[in-house]
């Protein structure tokens, strides 16, 4: 165990734990986007930045990547905070003007009409969650990011359909800016913005279309335990 | 081959070598650096070799391909040594020429000298060419007497006589020591004491540790590791080894660009042909330290330079960087301990091992000892690839090593320290070329690149062009370094186009200041340099291109028209001709005119004209 300081209060925390975490497990807020407490950290969007002391040097840094160490004192919110949050804001927003999070993310922030503009943006802030959900919990690595400098986004491989992805929907549960949608019709799932179309399998007893055959395939095949033949055949509900 | 079981060993094969080779035998050195390769050099050697053969002078006459002797702009090189006439734009057909009068009647062929272009003198001898002649060339001096790919030519000059005594005579902590005591810094631009460094990883608790010599040299104009390493890789070789032993590593990396083929093959071969003599591999020289070397390829980024990026890549991942916060020295390259230094870092090392700490810091000035190779390019006399002690002034290698500006122009700024350094103008000119001092200007010193800029350049412009290069080279990761590099670039493709408006100056500075401080690595820590810098020392240039729409140095293409005196028109038609877009009005033989809404403002009007009636304003 360590003892850090945050915003003046002192914390008792796991060595090596990340600086956002113990802030959110203690109450004090940080504005975050490409964050989560399941995933690895990454520290691409920068908005959790915080300036933190130790041996007599302050600097701005990222908290999520940023380990709990014995002595360091961490200020949330100091000018520099505010100005440098302000900054990664004014450029994020941009990329995903309608998303509402980020909407009330940048007001919180005093941000009214950023000064930088997108022709057409397509809401994806490069914050790299899906890419991770789906690396990390599902372990289907059906997207990656691609490229570098300002042509950076996340795509499946070679910008086709990716056909590794058994369509859990992960990535849109973790995308911050909701840029990733889902349309069903029929027995016919869409992840739009890979362009995955997927068959779901009918439920035998309420005729539901409720998970796709893929999904069923990869979690067969991931069970330790071999499970029922019948298993899938009808849904949660019925089951 | 044998291997060599002793420091002894070494030395009796050193005798056989030097007693093989009389210094008084003519030798044609051909320069085969990538520079003058470029020019066709191999022809050169070619030619040599068939006439050496048909005179029957087998024997008689040596002849040698050598490493970059760094005036690349004056190549193919051709130097004959003992005399050390040295001749330029060597073409195959001059080859028989050289050996019927040079080599053998010792006659000096005038045509095939340099011209000095400040004297307009000719000069016989490579050092007395002022570009070689101000310049104090030991690491790099090597270069023009090696065949890379014959290890019996650095032994001749005393290779891996440094490696011995550390493994025999000197403990890991004495050459540790040693090289603390040389304070030689990292030449990679950090100017991080190597040292220090090398201690931290001997520290690191883990037993296995990497060390890894950094060749990805990607600044736009700089290739001074790229011809050391394809000139002289047994030193690089040798620097690494003595590294490793001070540092307690068994196994190394040499992290070499895709773009540099020449100098993966010069290293593939110095590794097979060290490794038979038993200079890497298991018990070297009969001692209890063992060393092998792996090249790895780099993936084509700039960013892999980056030392996280860089083990990252190693490890076969993509290259990006990752948060140091335990810094690689600790925990590196599969979370071992790695040291990583630049290529021209661990070549100092075999010098200051084999001379001593006291005669390296008998070179530099007070707080930067030994030399430093810059890449000079830019509007000087002489371009190339220079050696200098540090704490020489910009004036010296400006002026003196790069003969002035061309054409007789003005000297406006010198550009130093690659795409994230920043512009020095004239009133530093009298500084010393140092670590510290190049910061404390705003610049830094890079891995060393220096490019010359004339009162033709305008600072917006420059600033553009690496702020272009930077958000390209960005791995995108950070919102600050991809973002922000892209709109500091919008704003100064908007000036240079005329659409610079009030207070662009002042998101510059803020967009600067939040790159700097809010990114992760140090591509997006000093990315905005290009802007800063020059905002520093020119920014009047910038406020012109804003509220008068002015380009000062008439570069920007949205802010200057083109014209035609009609005075010194003659009518002759030269622009008409040549014009690609026709906008070149007018009837042969009377004054012409150019219709402004349509030109591109290409300049090539102003290219032809013979009668200086193109104006530009």
């Amino acid at each position: 165990m360590v003892t850090i300081t945050i915003d003046g209060k002192q914390i008792k925390t796991e060595e090596g734990q990340n600086v956002l975490q113990v802030a959110l497990d203690n109450g004090i807020n940080i504005p975050h986007l490409c964050y989560h407490e399941n995933l690895s950290f990454y520290g691409g969007c920068r908005l959790c930045l915080v300036e933190v002391t130790k041996a007599n040097r302050t600097r701005l840094t990222a908290s999520c990547t940023y380990p709990a160490l014995e002595g360091i004192t961490v200020e949330t919110n100091t000018e520099n905070v505010k100005k440098a949050r302000r900054l990664v804001m004014e450029m994020i927003l941009p990329m995903a003007p309608d998303s509402p999070k980020l909407q009330a993310l940048a007001s919180e922030l005093g941000i009214t009409e950023p000064r930088f503009h997108y022709e057409d943006p397509d809401g994806c802030i490069n914050c790299g969650l899906c890419v991770r959900a789906c690396e990390e919990l599902v372990s289907a690595n059906a997207i990656t990011l691609a490229n570098r400098g300002d042509t950076r986004s996340i795509e499946p491989p070679f910008q086709e359909e990716p056909l590794a992805c058994i369509g859990c929907a992960a990535c849109l549960y973790v995308c911050p800016t909701d840029c990733i949608k889902m349309e069903e019709k029929g027995n016919e799932r869409r992840i739009v913005r890979w362009e995955r179309k997927l068959e779901m399998k009918t439920c035998a007893n309420c005729k539901r279309h409720f998970m796709p055959l893929a999904q069923i395939e990869f979690a067969m095949h991931k069970v330790r335990e071999p499970l029922d033949a019948g298993w899938f055949d009808n849904c949660p509900d019925c089951r | 081959m044998r291997r060599l079981n002793s420091a002894a060993e070494l030395e009796d094969l050193r005798k056989e070598v030097l007693a093989k080779r009389d210094p008084q035998r003519p030798c044609v050195t051909v320069c085969a650096g990538t520079g003058c390769q470029a020019y066709a050099s191999q022809n050169v050697y070619n030619a040599f070799k068939e006439e050496i053969a048909s005179r029957g002078l087998t024997g008689k006459v040596d002849l040698r391909g050598t490493g970059c002797h760094g005036f690349c702009e004056q190549g193919p090189l051709v130097v004959i040594l003992p005399s050390e006439i040295c001749y330029r734009r060597v073409q195959p057909e001059d080859a028989s020429e050289i050996i019927s009068d040079t080599v053998l009647e010792n006659k000096v062929i005038d045509r095939l000298l340099y011209v000095d272009p400040v004297s307009n003198e000719k000069i016989v001898k490579e050092s007395d060419i002022p570009f070689y002649k101000h310049q104090e060339r030991i690491v790099f001096g090597q270069n023009r007497f090696i065949d890379p790919h014959n290890i019996e030519d650095y032994l001749a000059l005393g290779g891996y006589r440094a490696l011995a005594k550390a493994l025999t005579e000197m403990t890991p902590e004495q050459v540790l020591e040693e090289v603390k005591k040389a304070n030689l810094r990292g030449r990679g631009g950090g100017g991080f004491p190597a040292g220090e460094k090398w201690e931290v990883t001997r520290n690191a608790p883990e037993k296995k540790k990497y060390v890894i010599v950094n060749a990805d040299e990607g600044d736009p104009g700089a290739y001074m590791d790229r011809s050391l390493l394809e000139g002289n890789p047994h030193c690089v070789l040798e620097g690494l080894m003595i590294g490793a032993y001070a540092i307690g590593s068994d196994e190394g990396f040499v992290y070499v660009r895709q773009e540099y083929p020449l100098a993966v093959q010069n290293l593939t071969a110095a590794i097979k042909q060290a490794r038979e003599l038993g200079l890497i591999g298991k018990n070297i020289f009969g001692t209890s330290f063992s060393f092998d070397v792996t090249i790895q390829r780099g993936a084509g980024a700039f960013v892999s330079g980056e030392s996280s990026a860089l083990m990252s890549a190693i490890e076969g991942r993509v290259g990006e960087p990752r948060p140091k916060h335990i810094p690689t020295a600790i925990k590196g390259i599969w979370d071992k301990p790695s040291n990583l230094n630049n290529v021209e870092t661990f070549a100092n090392v075999p010098f200051i091992i084999d001379r001593g700490a006291d005669w390296f810091r008998s070179i530099g000035n007070e707080n930067s000892k030994g030399t430093k190779i810059f890449s000079l390019v830019g509007k000087v006399n002489n371009t190339g690839l220079v050696e200098v002690p540090m704490g020489i002034t910009l004036r010296k290698i400006i002026f003196d090593i790069g003969g002035g500006i061309r054409g007789g122009k003005k000297f406006k700024a010198v550009q130093t320290g690659g795409p994230s350094g920043g512009c020095i103008p004239e009133e530093y000119l009298d500084t010393e070329v140092d670590f510290d001092r190049l910061t404390e200007l705003g610049s830094m010193m890079g891995s060393g690149g220096m490019i010359v800029m004339d009162e033709d350049n305008c600072m917006v412009d420059v600033a553009k062009y690496f702020m272009n290069f930077l958000k390209d080279e960005s791995c995108g990761k950070c919102t600050t370094c991809r973002e922000g590099t892209k709109r500091i670039y919008e704003i100064l493709d908007g000036m240079t186009k005329g659409e610079g408006k009030e207070g662009d100056i002042e998101l510059l500075e803020d967009l600067s200041w939040v790159t700097v401080n809010a990114s992760l690595c140090a591509l997006g820590g000093t990315a905005p340099n290009p802007v800063t810098g020059t905002l520093r020392y020119f920014r009047d240039e910038y406020e012109k291109h804003i509220k008068d729409k002015n380009c000062p140095a008439k570069v920007c293409k949205g802010l200057i028209t083109y014209t035609i005196d009609q005075e010194k028109c003659t009518g002759c038609g030269r622009c008409q001709k040549n014009c690609p877009e026709d906008v070149v009005e007018g009837e042969l033989k009377s004054p012409m005119t150019i219709n402004t809404e349509r030109c591109i403002r290409c300049g090539v009007c102003l290219d032809v004209c013979r009668f200086d009636a193109v104006l530009v304003e």
